[in-house]
């Protein structure tokens, strides 16, 4: 009997994690589609605000947000985040490999702990590189309207933006958890964040509460100028909120693994 | 050691398994049989802490598997030969499992060759045939080199050169001291494979003893007796003959009557006292699928029904009294069924003809189910071709 510590053990299990998540091309694939949707569609929006920029007029130049411009894309770069994170977890389950892990792994706490310690810094970096890129881009694009990245709040919006993309990740992969169905998470995480959350944020009716939703809270962070955006909460605090939705997400998660049948 | 103690498990309103008490030893192949929707598949995960019992409880060596340190390395099993990431390549999918346990890689490439897929390593798993899957499913259980193993349904999809190999592969492993516990339904591969049995019907222990044992007590022998065909009343009274002494007689397809309970000596005495002729007097040992499936007659949860096609046919219209010439509402349909056969008549095709003894009920089971036992057909079912149906089914 090789009796081990529990270190030792996580290590072989976030090795095993890795194996799973470079050896399948979704994860390529989802992970590129984010960089390069985000990217492109914050350039594209940059370069046709940059040639629009004279017929603005006054107030719309006094709230006028370079960053947070250059981080249009996002809303649908984010997407493919959230694939990335809802298939990390539901291919094991729609395929059946969960009960292999499971049974190699009964320890369902370090199993997901794991599965995020693989996951989390993945999206985290390349999180971080279409933040970043994005942001470069979209100000050479604007040229003489654009920010630079010492500008006061800059590096904060853009480090936000790369944190954004990881939380939302792992926000779909404790979502999964709870669902398990690939059908289901996608059913209920895309129109939910593609349409139903912003469409919630704009209505004034819903308003007062759907700027407490995940994506909502979380993009406030991404904002320069304070009246791009009416929030009763600051960046850090906007960006706060999403990680408390992410934590309950996987909190819930994994108590749904540790509870039911394989 | 693999120990079950009242294991149970609840769907619902669906009680899976029920009371389950058993062991698996050590250094031999343990059968685990069952027909299909018995339980077995849910004692396998519920082995594995994959499914949590609604009541009692399962270890292996002592421990539950949930705490057991480095699982991988003391169990190995197949449980889902499917159950891989289909766009992962074989040795991706056992570097996966064989890092979760600190296995290094060069055991994985070990384990591909005891399987035979070393061929194919490097493709996609997607694109395997079950019988591939199988073997995958098999080197992933070989992988930490456990001393306990579980199989669940392993030769399904196999060709016989690898059923022949599994085969040998539970015995080695077996011999070197390994607990194997082998899910299957088919007794006949259970009877060349493994030296002790565990049967369940309805998620209930229906047996639990070594294969000889459950030949010894399971397969009743009878004899075959044929009377001259061109006299049939002949047969009828050799048939009161036997039931007097005590016997059961049963008409065969072919015109004999199976006779249970009187050895081959006492029918010849009756036969000739009651003046009768013999054309065959034959003893004859019921096989192990015919033991294994009157005992689990009474729990097969699905079974067929003959396809009268009825759905199928034009009702009939109102028919005029007076027929118009070739009406098609009259003729049988194409492929259409005919009329099921009479008890006793030959139902064309359906192998194994064979009708439950009637003292089917009073054979010993081993030790008697625990809780309330399945429902059983009537004590005196005749040779109907519903039998056969159900025989079918189980296999």
């Amino acid at each position: 009997m090789t009796l081990t510590t529990m270190p030792t053990h996580t290590a072989r299990v976030v090795k095993s994690e890795w194996t799973k998540v470079r050896s399948v091309r979704s994860t390529v694939w989802t992970l590129a589609a984010a960089l390069v949707v985000t990217v492109g569609m914050g350039a594209a929006i940059c370069a046709v605000t940059s040639s629009s920029y004279d017929d603005m007029s006054t107030t719309q130049r006094a709230t006028f947000d370079p960053t947070y411009l250059s981080f249009s894309g996002m809303g649908l770069g984010q997407l493919a985040m959230i694939a990335f994170g809802v298939l990390v977890v539901s291919a094991e389950y729609s395929t059946g490999m969960i009960r292999n892990s499971l049974a190699a792994v009964p320890q369902r706490g370090t199993f997901l702990l794991c599965k995020m310690l693989v996951t989390g810094p993945l999206v985290l970096v390349v999180g971080m590189i279409t933040s970043f890129a994005t942001f470069f881009l979209g100000q050479a694009l604007l040229g003489d309207q654009g920010a630079g990245i010492t500008d006061p709040g800059v590096l904060r919006a853009v480090v936000g933006g790369g944190l954004y993309m990881a939380l939302i990740a792992l926000f779909a992969v404790g979502v999964t958890f709870i669902l398990r169905s690939p059908l289901l998470a996608f059913a209920i995480l895309m129109p939910w964040f593609f349409l139903i959350s912003s469409i919630l944020g704009t209505v004034d009716a819903t308003k007062k509460i759907a700027q407490y939703l995940p994506d909502q809270a979380g993009t406030v962070v991404m904002s320069v100028v304070p009246d791009t955006l009416d929030r009763p909460y600051g960046p850090w605090e906007g960006l706060l909120i999403l990680v408390g939705w992410t934590a309950a997400a996987l909190l819930a998660g994994f108590l749904v693994l540790k509870k039911r049948d394989a | 050691m693999i120990e079950a103690y009242g294991l149970t498990k609840r769907y619902g309103a669906k009680t899976a398994v029920y009371n389950l008490s058993f062991q698996v030893r050590p250094g031999t192949v343990t059968g685990f049989l069952g027909p299909n929707g018995s339980g077995k598949s849910t004692t396998m995960r519920m082995i594995l802490g994959l499914d949590t019992p609604t009541s009692g409880q399962v270890t292996i060596g002592g421990h539950r598997f949930r705490g057991l340190p480095n699982a991988p390395r003391q169990v190995g099993a197949l449980l889902d030969a499917k159950a891989v990431h289909g766009g992962r390549t074989a040795r991706n999918h056992l570097l996966s499992l064989a890092q979760l346990s600190g296995i290094p890689a060069r055991r994985v490439d070990e384990v591909l060759g005891v399987v035979g897929l070393q061929d194919v390593a490097k493709k996609r798993s997607g694109g395997f045939s079950l019988g591939m899957g199988q073997r995958l499913g098999i080197a992933a259980a070989l992988l930490g080199d456990p001393q306990v193993l579980l199989f669940d349904e392993p030769v399904n999809g196999l060709d016989p050169e690898g059923i022949l190999w599994v085969r040998n592969l539970m015995k080695r492993l077996a011999s070197e001291g390994r607990t194997v516990f082998v899910s299957s339904h088919l007794m006949s591969e259970m009877a060349q494979t493994a030296e002790h049995l565990i049967v369940i019907g309805r998620g209930q222990l229906m047996a639990d003893m070594s294969v000889s044992e459950f030949i010894a007590r399971n397969s009743v022998g009878f004899a075959r007796v044929r009377t001259p065909d061109t006299e049939p009343e002949q047969r009828e009274k050799l048939a009161t003959a036997v039931h007097e002494a005590g016997g059961q007689a049963q008409p065969e397809e072919d015109g004999a009557l199976r006779v249970t309970g009187l050895a081959l000596p006492q029918i010849s005495d009756l036969a000739h006292h009651a003046g009768l002729r013999l054309w065959e007097l034959s003893p004859h040992q019921a096989s192990l699928e015919e033991a294994y499936m009157r005992l689990t007659q009474g729990s097969v949860d699905y079974r067929s029904t003959v396809d009268a096609r009825a759905g199928l046919q034009q009702q009939p219209a109102p028919v005029p009294a007076q027929m118009p010439p070739g009406a098609p509402a009259q003729m049988p349909a194409p492929g259409q069924m005919p009329a099921p056969p009479a008890p006793g008549q030959a139902a064309p095709g359906a192998p194994g003809g064979w009708a439950p003894p009637q003292d089917a009920q009073h054979q010993g089971f081993g030790p008697a189910p625990q809780g309330p036992p399945p429902p059983t057909p009537p004590a005196s079912q005749p040779a109907s071709p519903h039998a056969r149906h159900e025989g079918e089914d189980a296999r």
